[in-house]
């Protein structure tokens, strides 16, 4: 009984302390979304290199593909940029872009400027699809499986990382399925 | 820690710029006091400190634009919220649903009011218990020193 009195206050401190250190270590900007695990939400784009061209989300079943949404007033996506083009040239996965409340001149200079990973761009002016697809801090990575149905989602930039220890995991399990 | 200083930033540059220029209410005083009350209980997830009635921010005109518009076509709150909760998760509602993952919330507190309690209650009760041979002796100061007037 007595010895115990003696312990608890260090058990609560280290306690405290634990959850403390994890919150240190948690980025509020994180939630987790809502979809995954569901059906992507359907959409209907134009391409942003072709105003005449269509795409809509069921052209895409079939295939494991990733979507990348991205702007060119997004700062954190030029640092994302490099990492997305070097993970194009392996040809693991189609990667499409979402090109999220942007002008056709911009988006493109600026794929001209820094490279075009992308298969294809998505042209979502208004950033409607955006919404659906729950964006709220661009850049933001979807990868969707052959079903169409989300799989993973990140908010923020990819990295090397991530690619190597999350994307490429996944898109394996999701390759043979 | 730098993605959050970022955030910050760019909230206070979206609430200067959305100074600059007017909001594009809506005509229908009504209709924009039904968005604001819906909005006023919805999160920003950009400044999320900030309702969406609050924030400037563009995610924010965005949403409230797509509220109007639901407004308008007939929904109701409950609709407008489950649009929101469908695309950002539980986490944009000011006022958490109850259900299994949210226990720890609502009655984590009670939980912790309640154990506070008997803890007290079961160390009151030990020492009404104990003699008095236990206690230090009251000891009767009689030399004044230390009272200060």
């Amino acid at each position: 009984m007595k010895r115990w009195h003696l312990i608890a206050p260090l058990v609560l401190f280290v306690l405290l302390a634990a959850f403390l250190w994890r919150g240190l270590r948690l980025d509020p900007r994180e939630l987790p979304s809502p979809l995954v695990d569901k059906p992507a939400p359907a959409f209907s784009l134009t391409r942003l290199d072709d105003a005449s061209r269509t795409i809509r989300r069921d052209d895409m079943l079939g295939k494991v593909w990733m979507l990348n949404v991205w702007a060119s007033w997004c700062e954190a996506c030029r640092t994302e940029h490099p990492t997305l083009v070097g993970f194009a040239k392996t040809g693991t996965v189609t990667i499409v872009g979402l090109n999220y409340k942007d002008t056709r001149p911009e988006g493109l200079g600026w794929l001209a400027r820094f490279g075009d990973p992308y298969a294809m761009s998505l042209f979502d002016e208004k950033g409607r699809v955006g919404i659906d697809f729950g964006v709220y801090g661009v850049p933001e990575t979807f990868v969707i499986d052959k079903q169409g149905v989300v799989r993973f989602k990140l908010i923020g930039p990819l990295t090397p990382e991530l690619i190597a220890t999350k994307i490429q995991p996944l898109l394996k399990s999701l390759g043979d399925a | 820690m730098r993605r959050l200083l970022i955030a910050l930033i760019a909230c206070l540059l979206a609430a200067r710029v959305g100074a600059n220029e007017a909001a594009p209410a809506s005509a229908d005083p009504a209709l924009e006091a039904r968005v604001m009350q819906i909005a006023a209980e919805l999160r920003c997830l950009v400044c999320q400190n900030q309702t969406l009635a609050d924030s400037n921010a563009g995610l924010a005109l965005d949403l409230r634009e797509q509220m109007r518009t639901m407004l308008r076509e007939g929904a109701d709150a409950a609709q407008v919220r489950r649009f929101m909760t469908d695309r950002y998760g539980d986490f944009v509602l000011y006022r958490p649903p109850l259900k299994a993952t949210t226990l720890a919330l609502w009655f984590g507190p009670l939980a912790l009011l309640i154990g506070g309690i008997g803890v007290l209650w079961a160390v009151l009760r030990r020492r009404n218990r104990l003699g008095a041979e236990h206690f230090e002796p009251e000891v009767i100061d009689t030399t004044n020193e230390g009272v200060t007037t």
